[in-house]
């Protein structure tokens, strides 16, 4: 363990998330409330305490894969912590768990929430709310590579620490360059949303924090019933769009950059993406039609909205789906646990891995068949190393303890079973709206202090796809010398 | 600058970490994932994996825009048709590994046929490193041009050198050999000298010729004690055989002792000036009884590090003044620094060497119609390489005709094979390339170099 390094790299973390912090101050000074010195406040604990981690040099500079994930792991625990100051010093969240609660729901692109009264709240808040969505999407460590000039080589740690899937890798030589251009697609596409929904007549403010919202595949609204409160096809429309595309892997766009798009159409994770989302939305689609809504159309537009919106674990909704009929309400529970592509915004197991779980499964049989049969599994034509294969079942497994453990957990308060099941899977999936008190026009405040503090780690442990979180909590990871 | 890297093995490595550290876009390619995973975790390189000859891994590896291509697989044919396909599909620059002696004749051919711009032999390197050293005792640095046929060597001037206050010209009248005195660095100040030109004393000459008549011309300026004058080589691998050779071109006497008796006879077919002894050259007897202790210099290339070292320190022990040892893992190097050896070479460490300042001197060319260029002297001169074509317009003209910029020297002239170290008299043709020393200023065009009027009967 090399700390030095790691509470370095913290500082930087932290110092950078001042700079994002500096924005929504910007923001709130521009509307005029009172809660910019709240911001102003927070901005500076976090450059004295940045800063002075900073200070702190490596003794030896070189990142093994451990110090890697523990500035990952770390880094998104500290900036949670500290990107709930405004909250808390604002008042407008004014217990520290709630506070901390909202901050790790909007860094983890969760977007469950405490509040209660969102349209009252400053609007310099509600920016930084949807802020950390934006930036909590594409990841923090990825911003900091981007931005410092100096990346090392060995920083690929933290990038294959923070970003989702299970082969993360470059889509150029550099580092630093990748980086550059994930971030460069990723505010174009943010933009392009922005004006998007300007031009569908949501006012500027809505439209920013919808599209950050959006991008992060967050789902933080400034309405308390969501999208649905604007009753706006079009506006609908353009979130669902950009709501799969945010969680589509980005590689993909790279490649259609470069001319590649026939290579992008045919990858198998897109294309189980699509067809599940194609499958889903026509499933509900029937399911609704005439049971909730009047008409075909009707059906189809609050469906496919939300089919989009939880398979990407944004959480958006225009209507209340938990008054759906089961069947469409199983449907959405199950694209909870799916989640979106690799290398996207999105949280949940990811379709890869779902894909190539079924494969292994496929394998098994083929096995029991022709047991002395010789069979790689296949991606896009590529044979998939075994060591991936084996990190996908391990970490399928561990998923499913954490949800088990947290369920039992937070089942102790004695709320009722759809609930809790949701509230946890909504949680670790990072979608935001679960069913019951949770649901899409419910929210997490009735949660005793323990629920809550199990709720953020299930939040912190899906976007970080557990593996660096549960390194945190080996002990001998922490011990001088560990064997 | 993109590079393109296949084979990840220990050149591959060393390439890829030096090349990307230098600000390159490396790509590697490498059928093996173990290589590939430790180069993707240390280096900051994209990694693929694949088989280096097909088509779609270099397209993939993105050949079509590449700048660069180095094929340093351990196959011989596989580099070449690495470099032969990723050249049909785009690629500018294409550096195979090719070390089977077989081929080293037809060198040439191969490179012109394949599109090759340069193909690196570790074992030739290794040898030619080993053999400035041991030829250049006063040597600060030895650079070798023009892909090692032009050498460039910087000698300091002490009082007891012949040439220590002579003019150029009188300097040049006194020998011989077809050697220019390029850059003179006096008190920090780089001056490209005329005939007029005095050398005195500390001034630091860089000389410039093939490399066999610097090494005549430094052992006529060098005083007697510091000279090599005949070495001891233990092992008689494909080092060995390019050493003496290099050795004997040299004029320094050389005996190798090899253990395998056929491959002695081989030997001495192909060396017929050197002594060449079967024997154990791990043998402490046979060591001495060959009187290692009256030797100049003694050079370890067998295959085994171990040996290498240790028969090294042994040679130390009993005296010899200049001990060089071959190894091919460079590991434990802080421990080897201080085992009082003078020169541990890895034929690996310099194959990779060679290319990476292949590299620079093409980075440094791209953008200006330079074939290649390196910073000499501390970064303070420049020597340019251009091909001379029609567009050059004092084809075919002497060159005293020629009224050159201040501060341009032509410092030599490669026609095919030949190396013409130019004098008044001598022109440049269509298809040379003329290596030239600048100091203090930038060229892009060749025709540049000449003063406005500087042509005769250029109206």
């Amino acid at each position: 363990m090399n700390y030095r390094m790691i509470f370095g790299n913290l500082g930087t973390v932290l110092c950078i998330e001042a700079a994002l912090m500096t924005l929504a101050s910007i923001v709130s000074a521009i509307y005029g409330q009172d809660d910019v010195y709240a911001f102003l406040i927070s901005i500076a604990i976090l450059i004295v305490v940045g800063f002075l981690l900073h200070l702190l040099k490596p003794k030896d500079g070189q990142m093994y894969a451990r110090d890697g994930f523990a500035t990952v792991a770390l880094s998104w625990l500290f900036i949670s912590l500290f990107g709930a100051l405004p909250y808390f010093i604002s008042g407008a969240i004014p217990t520290p768990i709630d506070a901390f609660f909202e901050s790790v729901s909007g860094f983890s692109t969760t977007g469950a929430t405490v509040l209660t009264d969102i349209e009252s709240l400053p609007r310099g808040i509600l920016f930084w709310r949807s802020f950390t969505h934006w930036v909590g999407g594409m990841g923090v460590l990825a911003l900091m590579l981007a931005i410092l000039p100096s990346v090392k080589a060995n920083t690929v740690h933290m990038l294959v620490a923070e970003s989702p899937g299970p082969t993360p890798g470059k889509l150029v030589p550099k580092l630093g360059q990748t980086v550059k251009i994930l971030y460069v697609i990723y505010s174009a596409m943010t933009a392009l949303q922005i004006i998007l929904l300007i031009i569908s007549g949501m006012p500027v403010y809505d439209s920013v924090i919808h599209a950050l919202g959006t991008a992060g595949t967050g789902g933080f609204s400034i309405r308390s019933t969501s999208i649905g409160a604007y009753n706006n096809v079009f506006s609908e429309v353009v979130i669902a769009v950009f709501m799969f595309l945010f969680g589509t892997n980005f590689a993909l766009y790279y490649r259609m950059i470069r001319g590649n798009l026939k290579s992008c159409l045919r990858d198998a994770e897109f294309r189980f993406y699509l067809g599940t989302v194609l499958v889903s939305t026509v499933l509900i689609t029937l399911d609704l039609t005439g049971k909730v809504f009047g008409s075909f159309w009707e059906a189809l537009r609050h469906s496919s909205f939300q089919v989009s919106s939880i398979i990407t674990t944004t959480g958006y909704s225009t209507a209340d789906f938990n008054l759906w009929p089961s069947f469409s309400k199983a449907i959405l529970m199950l694209l909870l646990f799916i989640g979106a592509s690799a290398g996207s915004t999105a949280g949940g197991i990811k379709c890869i891995r779902i894909v190539l779980l079924m494969k292994l499964v496929r394998r098994e049989v083929h096995r029991i068949i022709h047991p002395r049969s010789v069979y790689t599994v296949r991606i896009n034509g590529k044979a998939v190393d075994e060591d991936v294969l084996s990190g996908v079942t391990v970490f399928f497994y561990a998923f499913m303890c954490i949800f088990a453990i947290a369920l039992l957990i937070v089942s102790l308060e004695g709320k009722d079973m759809i609930s809790n099941f949701t509230a946890v899977a909504t949680c670790i999936g990072n979608v935001g709206p679960g069913l019951g008190i949770v649901g899409p026009m419910g929210n997490f405040s009735s949660y005793s202090v323990l629920s809550k503090a199990v709720f953020t780690f299930c939040m912190i442990a899906g976007r970080l796809e557990i593996m660096p979180v549960l390194l945190l909590l080996a002990p001998t990871f922490w011990k001088k010398v560990n064997i | 600058m993109k590079i393109i890297i296949i084979g990840d093995g220990k050149v591959g490595h060393t390439l890829a970490e030096n090349l990307s550290k230098e600000g390159n876009d490396v790509t590697i390619i490498d059928k093996d994932p173990e290589p590939l995973k430790k180069a993707s975790e240390y280096l900051d390189v994209m990694c693929i994996k694949g088989n280096g000859v097909s088509t779609k891994v270099l397209m993939e590896a993105g050949v079509k825009d590449a700048d660069l291509l180095i094929a340093a697989t351990t196959s011989d044919e596989m580099n070449m048709v690495c470099c032969l396909t990723a050249k049909k599909l785009g690629a500018a620059h294409t550096i195979a590994r090719i070390r089977d002696p077989e081929y080293a004749s037809e060198l040439s051919v191969l490179k012109r046929e394949l599109g090759l711009d340069m193909v690196i032999n570790p074992e030739l390197e290794c040898a030619r490193e080993i053999g400035r050293v041991l030829s250049h005792p006063t040597a600060v640095e030895v650079e070798p041009f023009a892909k090692g046929r032009v050498e460039l060597v910087e000698i300091k001037v002490t009082g007891n050198m012949p040439v220590a206050g002579m003019k150029l010209k009188d300097i040049s009248a006194g020998i011989n050999q077809s050697i220019l005195i390029g850059a003179v660095q006096r008190e920090g100040e780089v001056i490209i000298p005329n005939g007029e030109s005095r050398i005195e004393e500390n001034d630091m000459i860089n000389i410039i010729g093939r490399p066999v008549d610097v090494h005549d011309f430094c052992s006529r300026v060098v005083p007697d004690s510091n000279r090599v004058r005949n070495v001891m080589i233990i092992g008689g691998g494909r080092v060995a055989y390019y050493l003496a050779e290099y050795l004997e071109e040299a004029k320094i006497r050389a005996k190798i002792i090899e253990i395998d008796r056929d491959r002695c006879y081989e030997l001495s077919e192909l060396l017929p000036n050197t002594l060449i002894i079967n024997g154990d050259g791990s043998e402490e007897t046979v060591l001495d009884s060959e009187n290692l202790g009256d030797m100049d210099a003694f050079v370890a290339v067998t295959g085994r590090d171990e040996e290498n070292l240790l028969t090294s320190l042994y040679a130390r022990q009993r005296g010899v003044n200049k001990v060089v040892a071959k190894i091919n893992k460079i590991t434990y190097a802080s421990l080897i620094k201080n085992m009082g050896i003078d020169s541990v070479v890895s034929p690996k460490q310099i194959t990779a060497n060679g290319i990476i300042r292949y590299v620079r001197g093409l980075k440094n060319a791209m953008g200006n119609p330079v074939e290649t260029l390196y910073r000499i002297i501390d970064g303070k001169a420049e020597a340019l390489e251009f091909i001379a074509g029609q567009s050059t317009k004092f084809l075919n003209i002497p060159l005293k005709d020629l009224r050159l910029k201040k501060g341009i020297l032509v410092a030599a002239i490669v026609r095919k094979n030949e190396i013409i170290i130019p004098h008044g008299k001598d022109v440049i043709k269509p298809g040379d390339s003329v290596i030239l020393i600048v100091k203090d200023q930038r060229f892009s065009d060749f025709n540049d170099i000449v003063e406005p009027g500087g042509i005769p009967n250029e109206l």
